[in-house]
């Protein structure tokens, strides 16, 4: 059902509604007064409640009184017109715009049809014509034409009449002279009183007032003309004195048309001149260091929110402020990013900002920051074009001025790559300076083998540059998967012997550079990795019940977690499950050799570099330093503790630390220990193993120190430590060991002793009194009145659909009845008309008949009277 | 016994003289032959000698020219002026006998297609020699096996001398037989008996492969009609103990309380330990007989108590037993080791089991959570996730024991008063203490952990948490279920790295060198 008004005409009809009313009044027969008296309740109700929009929709009666209302004419416009035009083959098809559409206001419908047009006029005649452009116009005046300013002076003389003839001229010409003739003399009865003029008189007058009136126009243009010159002539003095330019010589000065291309070119240099605009003044080295300062006591923040483990649950319920015009693509105006006016070796720097500042994404900033002060201390990098293609110059224009300032600033170089910046130099020279991203692992070992140490770097370094994110769109999924390459690369180069872990310690920072850039892929790769370490130990641990150390791979993996992520945090997606693998090697590989011991210390260490922060606490740790102690004390009691898994008390490595060459021990220096050795196997002399065997356990006191001073604050602090106690009381008793691990010994037990242990009872913490059980009412939604409620949400739907289909059709065949009522009331009242037509011609007839018949009877009468 | 080149020269000679000696009693010395093959160094040869016995043998048994009865000695009926049939038939038995033997020699034989040959070829003749049995019967529908035999196949399977476990499982198949199974337990019971008979010193592999037959043996667990019978017989009797179950359980018991009367080693001890619950203590006519393993079990500590643990309370839970001290050994049974060991979970459960009795005293419960505290600081997380909630658990069902995590106005200790070297929970004053431990764990480094021992925080809720999921958690899972915690935004570290061991303060950079 069509309700085509708007609702301001039901309640206060207007006049195209009265209108209608008429046309609706008389097909009913029905009087307008009989109408408008329906119309005022309808106005009442409205009035009744002004708020709502439509305050009737719905209601049944009204529906159909609008029907009645505004079908009407709809059905004159439609199927009347259908009905008229049944037995008609040619169809008149008015094709304006907009022609029968009510929609559309007159004035609307004017200036489409105008566009119509004009687009029509614009339109190319052929696709392939390309020398055929369209002519710009300014009010109406082609631009071309404007650009050659060749008639200035014409333009303003007599546009508008030039072509036009006078009305005058054309009603006295083509008019027949009747209606000027008509009103002249109208017009010269007033003047001239009772005086007519001949023909003749009129016609020779005014050929007499045209030729003065052209006269006068040309005297008139001649006139401005000459003006114009005078002050063409004066701009072109001034102009001299404005420009301090000798005016040219005048010999020809006054015929000469002045050139306006001078000051017109003038005028567009000054119009799209660049002006300078105010940029950020530099910063000084203090503001530099107070904001770097500020940025890490911002993360440190954050570092420690997420330590504490606070928000895990509350960062999904409370979500961020979002403006209502925020479009959900994550950018935030939060900067002018607009462009500053810079100059750069005195010339204007067009090239682009670094893009990061603008959006805010302080990784990148970081990185830049990380590459600028990482990678090198050398300024050639920068500045002077050192043949590197311009992919590369893009990269360094990039961050130009960070670089630039950093560099300045950088007080620490790498020593270490100062050093041998000679040989970096020939490797810079012989390797490509462009590389391609390797798609495969086998691509990027084929690039990095048989290379030095500077030369892969190089290499990586040039990789990495070459697909710089903002240089191709595809260059992002390559870098992320070059952070794989190069993990997988680590694990490799750790895993052969001896293990490159020289070039590894180097590459660290690149993982790091690239963490930072895509911290997503990095922690899935890095993930990938530890799975797959987890899983080759639960295969050995389900087949044999106990897995070997892994090899040095995992163990450099586990540190470059703690490298590249967060190690404080509550819960990380990558740290929590390194601390699970660390956990297991601790509990699950039995020490077997002094590598072992070598490998469980590291990752003692690196376990307790995690915590450091957080300072949590890790049993397993604490257990395996228990073992290590255990198996390098001679002659033990076994009083007060008890050694759990890994370890047995007794058995073939229960003695596997236990020096016994006096010789050997007096000798003994305390060194670090190596990691070489614990990857691969190297021949060891007695003597060097009885060291590292002293070594090993300097590092275990001296990791039960920290750990000491670790925990000492933990509520069981002496019972966490007890066995460590008593194990260390018995191992200083035999104080066969070197002065210096005594001492380390000794310390770390009076750190023990000396922790003061308060124990107090524990209390609950008080929880929230229960609120009273309420009964709050049962609240159904009514959607419609005297409809079953409470049924389930697609039942509801299904019957609203149904109920909804019902009224539809309902509505389409009273519809289809109305129409067919409308029709037979124009056939009836076509076949009135036709018979009204017909008696009148009857009548008519017989009327003619009658009077004929009369005036014959007369004419028989007179004759029969004569 | 002329001998032709080629795999199929041995065959087909063999064939031949089989042939001949069923054609005609004349031809019986050819079986000399056939025997002599059986000591062939050749594997093949052997082979082929074992499946020409198993033809030859089996015809004869089938025809009946084996002599039946008590068999007299050889030369006595040679020299004896019987019949030449019966002479034949004496003789012919003779061989079989000398055949048996020689089988029963190639099932320690090095290549496992002679020994399983060999062992399927006795188990042949055992099957036919039932159904037509070499002794009479001493009355009508007497039960007739051939037990000599069978105890030759059984003691060659519990060898001494090398592991048999293969060959055991490949015997399982014929234990599906109930007479099979009577017999093999009676076999085994008389087997176990004469080989530990008087020795100090039983090899460990005989143990092995003791155990292996004898867990092998499973009993039904229903009075069902025993009818699936490995030999044949026409009608079964009901007079028979082989078709009644009693007689199997009694059989059944003999055997297991023959064999852990011993002193067994600690591994079959374990191995023993674990199937007893569930294989050993429901078929035993009288489990409570078990009680003396059991307890010598339990008195030996470490993980054999743990798992003795198990059967005892079977016997207590089903049988009534009376066991002083339970709980106070059951206490002393908690150790650090308890949370390494394979069995922990087994453990956890029965431990879950004894200390749901709400008729507890306070004291006993207290003093195992406080012992439980105390050993989860040295537990790895996996276990500490179970024993977290375990220890809440016992808080919940004693409310008694509620001082432990909350005792408001109580005084400042210097020093915790529970005794954990304590043997007797009564007197270790547990309930005078608080769960320190628990707080400690708090700061364990495992975001769960640290959650389920945060628990002790706020008063606890009254419906126990179910443990029993918890119980098989592996470190593994743990590990997967963090690496799948959703795809939450990663931060990252903040200070630069600056190589393996650049950062200043690191532990490993003052403890390793990269050199």
């Amino acid at each position: 059902m069509v309700v085509p008004a708007s609702e301001g005409c039901c309640l206060e009809p207007s006049r195209q509604c009265l209108a209608q009313l008429d046309v609706v009044c008389r097909v009913y027969r029905v009087s307008s007064t009989v109408f408008t008296f329906l119309l005022l309740p309808l106005r009442a109700l409205g009035r009744r409640s002004p708020g709502k929009r439509l305050p009737l929709l719905g209601d049944p009666a009204h529906v159909c009184f609008l029907g009645l209302l505004f079908q009407l004419p709809q059905r004159t416009q439609t199927l009347l017109k259908e009905y008229k035009e049944r037995d008609k083959s040619n169809v008149f098809k008015d094709k304006r715009f907009g022609e029968y559409s009510s929609d559309i206001s007159p004035e609307e419908k004017m200036l489409k049809r105008f566009a119509l047009e004009q687009q029509r006029q614009h339109e190319k005649k052929s696709i392939y014509n390309l020398n055929e452009d369209e002519e710009l116009t300014h009010y109406g005046q082609s631009l071309a034409d404007i650009e050659k300013h060749n008639d200035i002076v014409d333009s303003d003389s007599d546009a508008e009449d030039r072509g036009a003839l006078s009305a005058e001229l054309t009603a006295a010409h083509f008019g027949g002279g009747d209606g000027l003739l008509y009103k002249k003399t109208s017009q010269q009865q007033g003047e001239e009183g009772e005086k007519p003029k001949s023909r003749k008189e009129l016609i020779e007058e005014l050929i007499a007032k045209s030729k003065q009136e052209k006269r006068e126009r040309q005297a008139q243009r001649e006139d401005a003309l000459e003006l114009t010159e005078k002050l063409d002539q004066d701009w072109k003095e001034i102009q001299a004195l404005l420009a301090r330019k000798t005016p040219k010589p005048e010999g020809r000065g006054g015929k000469e048309k002045p050139q306006p291309d001078a000051y017109d070119v003038m005028v567009r240099e000054l119009g799209f001149e660049m002006k300078a605009q105010p940029s950020n003044r530099m910063k000084t080295k203090e503001e530099l260091a107070e904001e770097a300062q500020a940025r890490l006591r911002r993360l440190e923040a954050e570092r420690l929110r997420r330590m504490l483990g606070k928000d895990e649950d509350e960062h999904t319920k409370n979500p961020k402020h979002v403006s209502a015009d925020d479009l959900s693509d994550g950018f935030i105006l939060d900067k002018d990013d607009r462009r500053m006016l810079s100059y750069k070796d005195g010339k204007m720097n067009i090239e682009e900002e670094p893009g990061g500042e603008a959006s805010a994404s302080e990784s990148a900033e970081e990185e830049e920051e990380e590459e600028g002060s990482g990678e090198e201390g050398d300024p050639e990098e920068n500045d002077g074009p050192d043949g590197h293609s311009d992919l590369e110059s893009d990269v360094g224009s990039e961050d130009g001025g960070e670089r630039a300032e950093e560099d300045t600033c950088l007080v620490t170089g790498d020593t270490a790559i100062a050093d041998d910046g000679g040989a970096r130099e020939a490797a810079r020279t012989e390797l490509p300076y462009t590389l391609a991203a390797p798609e495969s692992y086998e691509e990027l070992k084929s690039l990095l083998s048989g290379k030095s140490v500077e030369e892969q770097l190089l290499v990586v370094e040039r990789i990495q540059k070459c697909s710089h994110p903002s240089l191709a769109v595809g260059n992002k999924a390559k870098l992320e998967k070059l952070f794989g390459f190069l993990l997988e690369y680590i694990g490799d180069l750790a895993t052969e012997d001896p293990p490159g872990l020289g070039i590894i310690d180097k590459l660290v920072v690149h993982l790091y550079n690239l963490c930072q850039m895509f911290p997503d892929s990095a922690s899935d790769s890095m993930k990938f990795v530890l799975r797959d370490a987890m899983h080759e130990m639960e295969a050995t641990v389900e087949s044999t019940g106990r897995a070997a150390f892994p090899g040095l791979d995992v163990l450099i993996y586990l540190k470059i977690v703690g490298m590249l992520f967060p190690t404080s945090d509550f819960r990380h997606p990558v740290v929590t499950p390194a601390l699970l693998c660390m956990s297991q090697l601790l509990t699950k590989c039995p020490v077997l050799s002094l590598r072992d011991v070598l490998k469980g210390l590291f990752v003692c260490c690196v376990f307790l570099d995690y915590v450091s922060l957080s300072q949590r606490f890790i049993p397993e740790l604490i257990n395996f330093l228990l073992g290590i102690l255990y198996i390098a004390t001679p002659k033990k009691q076994s009083q007060g503790y008890t050694l759990v898994h890994p370890f047995r008390a007794l058995g073939r490595n229960s003695e596997l630390l236990v020096v016994s060459d006096k010789e050997d021990m007096a000798t003994w220096q305390r060194r670090r220990l190596s990691l070489h050795w614990a990857a691969g196997p190297k021949a060891q002399t007695k003597t060097e193993a009885n060291h590292t065997r002293l070594s090993c356990l300097a590092v275990c006191l001296a990791l039960v120190e920290r750990c000491v001073r670790v925990y000492g604050a933990l509520p069981s602090f002496h019972d966490i430590v007890r066995p460590l106690r008593a194990l260390l009381t018995e191992h200083l008793a035999d104080g066969s060991h070197p002065r210096e691990l005594q001492e380390l010994g000794q310390s770390a037990l009076t750190e023990m002793e000396t922790q003061a242990q308060l124990c107090r009872p524990l209390v609950c913490e008080k929880s929230k009194p229960v609120p009273l059980k309420l009964f709050t009412p049962r609240l159904v939604r009514v959607l419609e009145f005297g409809r079953k409620q409470g049924s389930s949400k697609e039942e509801q739907e299904r019957k609203r659909l149904i109920h909804k289909h019902k009224r539809e059709f309902r509505g389409a065949v009273r519809e289809i009845r109305r129409d067919n009522q409308f029709l037979a009331r124009m056939q009836l009242s076509e076949i009135t008309e036709r018979d009204a037509e017909r008696k009148r011609k009857v009548k008519q007839l017989f009327n003619s008949l009658a009077t004929q018949e009369g005036e014959w009877k007369a004419l028989k009468r007179k004759k029969f009277k004569k | 016994m002329e001998r032709e080149p080629g795999p199929g020269g041995a065959r087909r000679a063999l064939g031949r003289l089989v042939e001949a000696v069923l054609a005609s009693r004349g031809e019986a010395n050819a079986v000399f032959d056939i025997l002599a093959v059986l000591q062939s160094e050749d594997q093949e040869e052997v082979q082929e000698a074992v499946r020409a016995c198993s033809r030859l043998f089996g015809a004869l048994l089938a025809r009946g020219e084996l002599f039946v009865g008590q068999l007299p000695s050889e030369e006595m009926v040679m020299a004896g002026s019987q019949g030449a049939t019966r002479k034949y038939k004496v003789w012919m038995r003779h061989r079989y006998h000398s055949c048996c033997n020689s089988l029963r020699e190639l099932l320690a034989h090095s290549s496992f297609q002679v020994k399983e040959l060999a062992l399927s070829t006795l188990m042949k003749f055992v099957q036919l020699e039932g159904e037509h049995p070499l002794e009479k019967p001493k009355w009508e529908g007497n039960y007739l096996f051939p037990r000599q035999l069978f105890k030759l196949v059984v003691e060659g399977l519990l060898s001494s001398e090398e592991d048999r476990s293969l060959l055991l499982s490949q015997f399982r198949e014929y234990l599906e037989h109930d007479d099979i199974r009577y017999h093999t337990m009676q076999a085994a019971s008389d087997t176990v008996a004469r080989v530990t008979d008087g020795r100090p010193e039983v090899p460990l592999i005989f143990w092995n492969n003791a155990f292996t037959l004898l867990s092998s043996v499973s009993l039904p667990r229903q009075e069902g009609d025993l009818s699936s019978f490995y030999v044949k017989h026409v009608e079964l009797s009901d007079k028979w103990k082989v078709v009644h179950l009693k007689e199997h359980q009694k059989a059944f018991q003999l055997m297991w309380l023959g064999f852990l009367k011993h002193q067994l080693p600690l591994r079959i001890c374990k191995k023993v330990l674990v199937i007893m619950h569930d294989a050993i203590l429901p078929h035993l006519a009288q489990p409570s007989l078990m009680i003396d393993f059991l307890t010598r079990a339990y008195d030996i500590g470490g993980a054999i108590s743990l798992l003795a643990l198990n059967g005892l309370f079977i016997l207590i839970h089903k049988h009534n037993l009376e066991y002083p001290d339970f709980y106070r050994k059951l206490y002393g049974l908690l150790d650090p080791s308890v949370f390494h060991v394979k069995y922990r979970a087994r453990f956890f459960h029965l431990a879950d089991l004894f200390l749901s009795s709400s008729h507890l005293p306070a004291y006993l419960v207290a003093a195992f959570a406080k012992r439980l505290a105390r050993l989860a600081l040295t537990a790895p997380p996996e276990a500490l996730l179970m024993v977290l909630p375990f220890i809440c658990n016992l808080l919940r069902r004693h409310p008694a024991c509620r001082v432990l995590m909350h005792r408001p106005r109580g005084p400042a200790l210097d020093a915790d008063p529970y005794d954990p070297s304590e043997e007797d929970p009564a007197q270790s004053r547990a309930l005078e203490s608080s769960l320190w431990e628990l707080q400690a764990l708090q700061r364990h480094y495992h975001p769960e952990v640290s959650k389920a021992a945060s628990v002790i925080n706020q008063a606890l809720s009254v419906p126990e948490v179910s443990i029993a999921p918890l119980l098989e958690l592996t470190a593994f899972e743990i590990f997967e279920q963090d690496l799948k915690k959703g795809p939450e935004s990663v931060p990252l570290e903040f200070i630069p790295a600056q190589g393996l061991l650049g950062q200043q303060d690191d532990l490993c950079a003052q403890h390793f060198t990269l050199s």
